[in-house]
Formats: structure tokens, sequence, C-alpha cells
């Protein structure tokens, strides 16, 4: 039911239905719609659940090059058990949630009270510090991976979660995004405050963010993603296999267990799972999310 | 206070009423809390962007490496060196190309994708959680996947391919093929992203417009070529956009699924500013070639600047 407001709304129609069929003709139409959209919904499932197949496999069964969707020698844990007796997929885990929460914590402070100024302050040089935080939105992180490593080692961070939280923090984007929205807060709002002789910071922390909690948790939630999958700079920035985030920790699973494919299935399960949690609870949120800041720019 | 608050509200006039006209306490007072609402943001700009930008440029002009040899200016010679680096234009050879042939079907298949639900399809949900939730893995997860299913002799796609009658194709072995079957991959994974873009488009065009096409007689085919797909022109320019520069980005699947193999026939470049750095570890060559990328990607948001520039005048 949660999905209900949406659905309506991605109907491309608010009115009632029949405004949308008025002809028989469009039932046909709708079974071809259907029968497409099945066939797009099987390809899009069947990674999915062939990785399931095999994580549930013994190793025996899975290297068998007769593709079995029901093994012969039965379904198995095995493979998870392994996994998670080896101890690493939930130390990544929880390094992957620690550092994304952190850097969507810190994006959000700093990037809602730098919207806020360029918002609602008029300052000098607000004009252009909006410009330099537009420009640099096209600044591709891959192009920096040289000299922020070379930075960290000189701050001695690379090897701490410093270094991977850090330089995460900015998304000039997401600044924009915020700007826009306090834009169109109306000012007679803060009137009332500023009468009562209200600082800024209580008109921000007490009117602005209460009224911006859709988009916060827009941002939020586009930073949180963008952070629990990167994986080129965690990559660069650790080495020590306690620190690793979940992707990079599985970049070097597939190494070390080289020919085990029940194994492999079984630790992407197990990392793709929190995600996908955090989706099925939260999916009206996230798809709102995706759509609203992902223009954006990412 | 409050003609403070009406001065603030008009940025480019400051002294829109008369009271706050001449009042340089409220001036002092809102530069001062600009600035410091900015503060935080711009010490993080300044030290983890910024800086490195400028200190990325000047690393190129060196020789520097990670063994700590030359860090003297030697100027544009690793630039000159880049241009005839037979590897380095390969590499943005390879990243070109994969944009080029990911870009039409991420953004053709989003659009069917939406365009199919945007019927009015029963339980929106399950079609959404199954073609948008790949976009939430991460790309590991998504080359473990793929590996897997490419696998030569054990592989889901090459039995079913079998079964038609298609001989075994060694996907991520043959250089001819390599770089399809990242695409394949890519596509996957990431078109829910451009398929949300679109739905969202879609239920932003007004219901009137269908209300009124229905009334006169036209069908759902018409409907969609007349209506929905003209209005998704500048959205489609967008998100055509959009991947571009993300495409040109890539990474990730590449070095986890082929490492840019067979033959580096599909390293891109920013595995090669990875390597050069990081297993070659020439860290000054490596920023010059960063920012010749960089180059690149000001050239497309240039063109990118212009054409939505050019579309809402």
């Amino acid at each position: 039911m949660a999905t209900q407001t949406l659905n309506r709304a991605t109907l491309g129609t608010s009115t009632s239905p029949a405004v949308r069929q008025p002809h028989r003709k469009m039932s046909a139409g709708k079974v071809a719609a259907v029968i497409v959209a099945a066939v797009i919904a099987v390809l899009w499932l069947v990674p999915f659940a062939w990785a399931t197949v095999t994580a549930f496999k013994s190793e025996t069964d899975a290297a068998s090059p007769k593709i079995n969707w029901i093994p012969p020698s039965g379904f198995t844990a095995d493979a998870f058990v392994k996994v998670f007796q080896d101890g690493n997929i939930p130390l990544w885990t929880w390094n992957s949630l620690y550092t994304s929460a952190a850097i969507t914590a810190v994006t959000l402070v700093i990037s809602s009270l730098v919207a806020y100024a360029l918002s609602r302050i008029d300052f000098k040089g607000r004009k252009v510090l909006m410009t330099v935080i537009i420009a640099s939105i096209i600044v591709p992180p891959p192009v920096l991976i040289i000299p922020l490593f070379y930075q960290m080692l000189a701050l001695h961070m690379i090897d701490t979660s410093w270094a991977i939280i850090l330089p995460q923090v900015i998304h000039p984007a997401m600044v924009f995004v915020l700007k826009k929205f306090f834009d169109q807060i109306p000012r007679e709002l803060e009137e009332a405050a500023v009468m009562d002789g209200a600082s800024r910071m209580r008109i921000f922390t007490q009117i602005i963010l209460p009224l911006s909690r859709p988009i916060l948790a827009a941002v939020a939630i586009f930073v949180f993603i963008g952070a629990w999958n990167n994986f080129l700079w965690p990559f660069i920035a650790t080495n020590d296999p306690s620190l690793l985030t979940l992707p990079v920790g599985l970049q070097t699973i597939k190494s070390a267990y080289g020919i085990q494919y029940a194994q492999n299935m079984a630790s992407a399960l197990l990392a793709a799972l929190p995600l996908i949690l955090v989706f099925l609870f939260f999916q009206r949120q996230i798809i709102k999310g995706v759509a609203t800041t992902g223009l954006a720019g990412t | 206070m409050s003609s403070s608050l009406t001065a603030r509200r008009s940025p480019g006039s400051r002294v829109s009423s008369p009271a706050a006209r001449g009042s340089r306490d409220s001036v002092t007072r809102n530069n001062l809390s600009g600035w410091g609402f900015a503060a935080p943001f711009l010490a993080f700009f300044l030290v983890f962007l910024v800086w490195p930008i400028v200190y990325g440029i000047y690393m190129s002009l060196t020789g520097k490496s990670l063994t700590g040899a030359n860090d003297s200016l030697i100027g544009f010679a690793n630039y000159a060196e880049a241009f005839v680096d037979a590897d380095m234009w390969r590499s943005l050879g390879n990243t070109l190309y994969f944009t080029v042939i990911s870009t039409v079907p991420l953004v053709l298949v989003a659009l069917v994708m939406a365009a199919l639900l945007n019927v009015g399809l029963p339980a929106q949900w399950l079609w959404r959680l199954s073609y948008f939730a790949p976009y939430l893995l991460a790309s590991t997860v998504v080359s473990l996947f793929f590996t897997w299913m490419y696998n030569p002799q054990l592989g889901l796609i090459n039995d079913a391919l079998s079964k038609i009658g298609i001989p075994k194709i060694a996907w991520l072995n043959d250089p001819n093929v390599a770089m399809w079957a990242i695409v394949i991959a890519t596509l996957w994974w990431t078109v829910g992203f451009n398929f949300l873009l679109y739905l969202a488009a879609m239920q932003n065009i007004p219901a009137q417009h269908y209300e009124a096409a229905s009334l006169d007689g036209a069908g759902a085919w018409r409907q969609l070529f007349s209506i929905t797909l003209p209005q998704l022109v500048p959205t489609t320019v967008m998100i055509v956009l959009l991947q571009v520069l993300a495409s040109l980005k890539i990474f990730d699947q590449v070095y986890q699924m082929t490492a840019g193999g067979p033959g580096g026939s599909t390293r891109p470049v920013v595995q090669y500013i990875f390597e050069t750095g990081f297993t070659g570890y020439r860290l000054g060559y490596s920023a010059a070639i960063s920012y010749i990328f960089f180059g690149l990607i000001v050239l497309v948001s240039a063109i990118q600047f212009v054409i939505t520039r050019r579309r809402s005048a």
C-alpha cells in the first residue's frame, strides 16, 4: 500500500483509469505490454536466481558442466556457512555501513549549511561561491585519485577509515539540489521567527530543516548508495584487510576462492542483501530520491 | 530585522528597503553568517577537491614517482610523452568505444521499460523492483554474477545459446567480444537508473494531454508517439549526456571482469591512470594522463552546456 501514491503518479494520470483506456483495443495492447515487460523482468531476475541457486549447491554440483537448476545432490547451505566462518563478510559489511553512514551524515550537515547560506543569506561573494560549486560538478573523481592518494600519504591517512570517508563528503550537485529546494520555502515562514529575534542557526534548524525532510532524505539515500557501492577510491585508500569495505573486500575474495563457485556466489549474495533489504523497506523513498536528485548530475 | 530579511530576499540588490539602506551592521552580519554557514563545506571543498586539482596539475609537470625519485619540474614532458603513447591512445579509444556502444542500449532499453510501465501494468512495484534492483549492487557483486554466467564451460549464457544452436563464445577471453560482454553486464546493472528518470519524467506529463487525445480518438500507440515521446525530448537529452559522462568514467566492472584484457582490448583510460600510477609508480605521468582525460570530460560537458542552453533558449 505504501507504493500507492507513486503507482498512481506512475501511470501518468491523476484521474480515473477509465480516461486512459476508453477503447477496448487498449486491453490487447496492455496484454502485449505485460508480456514484453515480463520477458524483460525475467531476463533481469535471472542473474539473481542463478547466483542464488549456485550459492545453495555443493562445490561439486556448482562445478558440473551440466546446467542444473536443481542440483543432483540437493541444496545445501555449506557455502554460506564457509563464507560466514571466514568472518570477512560481516566485518566488511560493518566497515561499509559505518563509512557510508559517516559520509552521508557529514555530507548532509555541510551541504545543507552551505545551501542555506546560498539560498537565504545575501553575503559578499555569494555568487562567486555558487559558480565555483556548480562548476566543480564536472570534476570526475577518477581524475583526483593520484593527487588525493599522494595527499593522504602526506597526511598519514592511508590505511585509515578517514581516507575512505573524508574525500567522499563533497557533493557539489547535492548542494545545488538542496539550495533549489530551500529557494522554494516561502520567506513568510521565517519572518515571525525573525521578529522574535531568532538567530540564523535557529531559523535553519527549527524552520528550514524540518520543512526539508523529503529532500534531505533523497540526498541521504543518493549519497549512501553511492558511498556503499564506491569501489575505486576505497580500493586505493586501504590495503589493511580489516578496513576494507564490502566491494573492495569481495574483489580480494574472488581471487582467493578461485574456482569455488558456490562460495563466490554466496559472498556476492550476502554482500547484495543489505541494500536489497533496505530497498524493499524504503522503495518509495529510494525511487523518489533517485528521480529527484538523479538529474542533478552524479 | 524584518527589513534585512527582505533585503536578503533579493540578492544583488542589498538595499531594497529604506531601513536596510546604510545599515552597515546588517551587511557585516550577513557576510559573517554567510561565510560562517559555508565554512564547513568550504573547508572540505578546498582540502579534498580544490587542492588535489591544483596539486595534480603540479604533479603532472614533475617526474614524481612512488619510489621517491625525481620530484623536480620537467615541464610538459609528461604530456608530450602521453601524446605519443600508443597505450594511452588505445585506452582512450576503448573508453570512447565503450561510451558509444553502451549509451545507445542504456537509453533505449530504459525508455522501453518506462513506456511499458506507463501503460499502467498491475503490480507496479514488482516491475520496478526487477528493473531497478541491480542498480543497488556494488560493481563487485555484478562482476561476480556475470563472470559466473559468462564462464565458457559452465556458464548459463553459453548453455542457453547452445540450445538455439549457437556455438560456445569465450565471452571475456575473446578480444572481439569482451567489450560487448561488459556492455551487457553494465546494461543489466545500471539501466534501472535511467529507467527511473524516464518514469519520473513520464509521470510529469499532464494527464489532460492524454484526456484530450483520447477524446480525439487517439489510441495507446498514437498517444505514445504524439504525446509521450515528444514531451520526453528534453529528458532524453539530459539522460544521454549524463550517460555519456558516466560511461566515460568506466573502470570498476572492466577491472573486475577482464582486468582490461584480453590483450588490453577492454582497458579503459581510468585503468591506465591507475596502472601507471600504482603499478608503474609513475605518479607524475599518471597525473598528466588524468588531466588529458579531464580535458575530454570538460569538452563533453561544454557540448552538453551548449546543447541544453540552446534547448532552453
